[in-house]
C-alpha cells in the first residue's frame, strides 16, 4: 500500500506589500498549481500573505555547513566595513 | 522548516556523529543554546529521538481531527460549526508542519504515513477516547488543547531548529482552540440543568486521560534524561502535568464544575494543586491498542487513505501529462 511520492516544494510568502518574500515552510504537491493552492490553504488561513512563491526544493542549492568557516570567516574581521569603525567628532552631529 | 531538499543528493542528508570529541562539540553547541539544523552533524540517537517524537506528534495532530470531526455536521449553531471546522483544519495544518519537520531527519512522508497506517507508529493516547456528546467538544478544546499548549510552548525553544519553528507556528494558532472549547463549556455550565450535567460528565471523562497526556511519571520515563540533556525537553512530564493542573483547576471552579478527584487539594506551602493517583494501567492499555476507540481511529485513517488513492493517482497522472505536453 505504499503511498506514491509527490514532489517537495519550498514556500515563500510576502506578508505585506513592500516586504520581501520569506521562507515559511515546505509541502508536497504534484505541480505548480496544486502547490500554490496547498500553500494558500496551509500558510495563509489568517491573512498571513498577499503573495506566494513556490519553488521545487530540488532546485535550491545550499551552502555546505561543513564549509561554513571557509564561506563566512573572511567577512568576520573586516570591521572597516561598518560605520562604527570611523570616527566623527560629536560636535559634527549625526552622520 | 526547510527540508531535506536543501541537501546535495549525493550525500546522506543527516551527518552522524561518532567520536567523543565530536560529541563534546555537539553538546557544547546545545549548551550554548545554538539551534541544530538539518545538515549539521548530530548524534544518531539525537536524530532517532527527534524523529520518533516529531512523527508521533504529527500523527497525533492528524488522528486528533477524528474525535472532533465527529461533531462538525452536528454543531449546535453556525458560530460553533465554523469555529470547529477552522480548529480541525488547523490541526491538519499542524500535522503537515510536523511531517515536514520530521522529513528533515531523513524520513520520507510516504514512509511516515505508511508506518502510521500499518500500526507501527504511535500517536497520543488521548485521541482513543470517544466523543459521545457535544460537551466533549468543549472539553477537548479546553482540556486537551490546554494540555497540548503546556507541552508545546517549551518546544518552541527545542534545540532542533525545524521542530522549534514548527512549534512557533502551531502555538500561534493554538490559543483560539482552547478559548473556543472553554466558551462551549461556559455556555453549557450556565445553561439548563441537563446542559450543566453534560458539561460535568464530559469533564469527568476527560480529566484523567488529559493528565495521562503528559506521559509516565518522571520516575518511570525512559526518554527524559537524554532529551533534557539535548534540550529537546525543557520540563519533565511531572512538571508539565503540575503546571496544567495548577492552571486548570481554578478554571473548572470558575465554570462551577467539580473535578473527579477526591484527593485533589490545594497545598498552601508549595502553592500547588495536588492530585490523586493516576491509573497508569489504563494509560498502558490505551497505548497498547486497547483503548475505547483505537480500532475505530485506525480504521478511519486507513479508509480515508484508501478512498483518496485514486485522487493521488489522478493528480500525479495529470501532472505527468501536462509535463509531457509542455516538453
Ligand atoms: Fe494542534
Ligand atoms: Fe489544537
Amino acid at each position: 500500500m505504499a503511498t506514491p511520492r509527490f514532489p517537495l516544494w519550498e514556500v515563500f510568502i510576502r506578508s505585506r506589500t513592500g516586504l520581501a518574500h520569506r521562507h515559511v515552510g515546505s509541502l508536497h504537491a504534484v505541480d505548480v498549481a496544486s502547490a500554490l493552492e496547498a500553500a494558500r490553504d496551509l500558510f495563509t488561513r489568517r491573512n498571513e500573505g498577499v503573495s506566494i512563491w513556490v519553488v521545487p526544493s530540488a532546485s535550491i542549492s545550499a551552502s555546505d555547513p561543513a564549509e561554513k568557516a571557509m564561506m563566512f570567516d573572511p567577512a568576520s574581521d573586516k570591521i572597516y566595513r561598518h560605520p562604527t569603525f570611523y570616527e566623527v567628532p560629536e560636535d559634527v552631529g549625526h552622520m | 522548516m526547510y527540508t531535506q531538499g536543501l541537501t546535495p543528493e549525493t550525500e546522506t542528508p543527516v551527518r552522524a556523529i561518532g567520536d567523543e570529541a565530536a560529541m563534546a562539540r555537539f553538546q557544547a553547541r546545545i549548551d550554548a543554546e545554538q539551534r541544530i539544523e538539518p545538515n549539521d552533524a548530530m548524534p544518531a540517537a539525537y536524530r532517532r529521538t527527534l524523529l520518533r517524537q516529531i512523527s508521533q506528534h504529527a500523527h497525533s495532530e492528524i488522528v486528533g481531527m477524528l474525535p472532533e470531526g465527529n461533531w462538525i455536521t452536528r454543531a449546535p449553531s453556525l458560530r460553533r460549526k465554523v469555529a470547529l471546522l477552522a480548529k480541525v483544519q488547523d490541526e491538519c495544518g499542524h500535522g503537515l508542519y510536523l511531517y515536514a519537520a520530521a522529513e528533515t531527519l531523513d524520513a520520507t512522508r510516504e514512509q511516515l504515513y505508511d508506518d502510521l497506517l500499518a500500526g507501527k507508529a504511535r500517536y497520543s493516547s488521548i485521541f482513543n477516547y470517544p466523543t459521545p456528546t457535544w460537551a466533549d467538544i468543549g472539553a477537548i478544546g479546553w482540556l486537551v488543547d490546554g494540555a497540548a499548549i503546556m507541552n508545546q510552548i517549551p518546544l518552541c525553544r527545542c534545540s532542533y531548529g525545524p521542530y522549534a519553528r514548527a512549534m512557533i507556528r502551531v502555538c500561534k494558532e493554538e490559543s483560539f482552540h482552547q478559548r473556543q472549547g472553554f466558551e462551549i463549556m461556559m455556555t453549557l455550565a450556565r445553561g439548563t440543568d441537563a446542559q450543566k450535567r453534560m458539561a460535568q460528565d464530559a469533564l469527568n471523562r476527560w480529566w484523567w486521560p488529559c493528565l495521562m497526556m503528559f506521559g509516565p511519571p518522571d520516575t518511570q520515563s525512559q526518554h527524559s534524561d537524554t532529551s533534557t540533556l539535548w534540550k529537546i525537553k525543557r520540563f519533565s512530564n511531572d512538571e508539565l502535568r503540575q503546571k496544567f493542573v495548577d492552571a486548570t483547576v481554578p478554571q473548572a471552579h470558575h465554570l462551577g464544575l467539580s473535578l473527579p478527584d477526591p484527593k485533589l487539594h490545594f497545598d498552601e506551602i508549595s502553592g500547588h494543586w495536588r492530585y490523586g493517583d493516576i491509573d497508569w494501567e489504563e494509560f498502558r492499555q490505551v497505548l497498547a491498542g486497547h483503548g475505547p476507540c483505537n480500532q475505530e481511529r485506525m480504521a478511519a485513517r486507513r479508509k480515508a487513505h484508501d478512498d483518496g488513492a485514486w485522487v493521488r493517482e489522478a493528480a500525479l497522472a495529470h501532472a505527468e501529462k501536462h509535463k509531457a505536453r509542455a516538453a
